[in-house]
């Protein structure tokens, strides 16, 4: 376990070293939200390409045999899962409240819900939340840094960036020791995850004008409402 | 004569009557009415599942459009651009940005055929004139999306002036891209640009019947 975490920040250390070497040339930045966009936008060309390639077939083919209830149970099992570290940063959020409720999600789904499968915890009245690591530090008052586009792992800011770091390190698939089945269940784990924003897809390629634009400041946003728990503080006219 | 007046009676009577039922309608029941009366054709209707887009804009367009203040939505868009455009601008903004939303919120709406809404609680305090209603999106796969609106109050009753999927606003969200527009090409550049997106959007349309 400390051996996987220290290569896990080896691997970090070794990308940020990569992102500094690199945003040095890449100075397209005219935009002081965005300083580097240039890096950005390559790795962001560099995803969409692995995406449309491997990734999104994948998940459509996916999507096209499982049928809907058992994909569904998919994703109510990698859910319960997630709820032990949900639990942990709502805990670490100064919510008790919010973490004992989802403590009792995964106990209630773990036994009654199979391992998980089924979700009788929201209709039994306890809410799925979402938090993580990255959401914690905002909490905490951590500003997000930069805006980051990196390879593979997609779109974080440098706090969730570190956020995600600690989300992999404690993550109970990646902590499984049998190396097959980790890596299956993390294939699997991203498969599903793909195939649920298929329908998403087209509204945003419709919608943008540029679709790096669109994603980063859609990702943005989103990273805002959800540290303030979906109530975060109204853009005005003139902000 | 008579036959006149019985007339008269009916048209001002059918011409008062429908604006005062939409000014009394609450926020959140304006919310649940449109979007109930929406999912109820979206599901009865199998071309719109399949995705025939000219459908879905027509549905929108009578059903939804009504309800909604497209000025406000394009002058949040803008932010602080919004002031520095002229009258005539702000017009075919307003016109080309509404051509884009709706096309939008039409691909959303039948790319998410068999979700159930649930409303949350909705309070309200006494002459307030500017709210948000907020909705949970259950979609068959178990997760769910927050859908929220933001509505002002007018003349005519209640218009949304922001949707917010996800803690994403549909309408903020284009304002970097907007403004990097305007900084780069102008306000009539934008213009074009949206135009000409809408024009690549329609023909895509087309070309795929």
């Amino acid at each position: 376990m400390d051996k996987k975490v220290a290569k896990r920040f080896g691997m970090f250390a070794l990308a940020t070293a990569l992102l500094a070497g690199l945003s040095g040339c890449a100075s397209t930045a005219n935009n002081p939200k965005d300083p580097l966009e240039g890096f950005n936008r390559a790795m962001f060309s560099f995803n969409d390409g692995l995406d449309k390639a491997i990734i999104k077939p994948v998940a459509q083919g996916y999507d096209y045999v499982l049928p809907q209830p058992v994909q569904t149970g998919v994703g109510n099992f990698f859910g319960n899962i997630a709820d032990v570290f949900i639990a942990v940063n709502n805990l670490l959020q100064g919510k008790p409240a919010d973490a004992a409720s989802d403590a009792g999600r995964f106990l209630l789904n773990t036994t009654i819900g199979v391992l998980g499968v089924f979700d009788v915890a929201t209709p039994a009245g306890l809410e799925k939340h979402d938090e993580d690591f990255g959401q914690t530090f905002g909490r905490w008052g951590v500003g997000e840094g930069a805006y980051v586009v990196w390879p593979f792992i997609g779109s974080r800011t440098v706090r969730d960036t570190a956020g995600y770091v600690v989300d992999v390190a404690v993550d109970p698939v990646w902590n499984v020791d049998h190396v097959p089945t980790r890596n299956s269940l993390a294939v699997l784990r991203l498969v599903d995850t793909r195939a649920s924003l298929l329908p998403a897809e087209k509204v945003i390629d419709d919608a943008a004008l540029d679709k790096y634009t669109y994603m980063r400041d859609a990702y943005l946003q989103r990273r805002k409402s959800l540290v303030y728990d979906g109530n975060p503080p109204r853009e005005k006219l003139e902000d | 004569m008579k036959a006149i007046r019985v007339l008269f009676t009916i048209l001002s009577f059918g011409l008062l009557s429908a604006p005062v039922f939409a000014d009394d309608m609450a926020p959140d029941v304006l919310v649940k009415k449109v979007t109930d009366e929406v999912l109820a054709v979206v599901r009865a209707d199998k071309d719109l599942q399949n995705g025939n887009t000219k459908k879905a804009i027509d549905l929108v367009e009578t059903k939804v459009l009504p309800h909604f203040n497209f000025t406000r939505m394009t002058a949040l868009a803008l932010g602080r651009e919004w002031s520095k455009t002229s009258a005539e601008q702000k017009t075919r903004l307003t016109n080309e940005f509404r051509i884009l939303l709706v096309r939008t919120y039409s691909n959303a709406l039948t790319a998410y055929k068999d979700q159930t809404v649930e409303y949350k609680p909705f309070k309200m305090q006494a002459g307030e004139t500017d709210v948000t209603v907020r909705t949970l999106v259950h979609q068959t796969n178990g997760k769910h999306i927050g859908l929220d609106y933001a509505l002002d109050k007018q003349a005519d009753g209640w218009k949304v002036y922001d949707v917010v999927v996800a803690g994403v606003s549909l309408v903020t969200n284009y304002r970097e891209s907007f403004t990097q527009e305007i900084r780069a090409n102008g306000v009539d550049g934008l213009i074009s640009t949206l135009a000409a997106k809408n024009k690549g959007l329609e023909a895509a349309a087309a070309g795929k019947k």
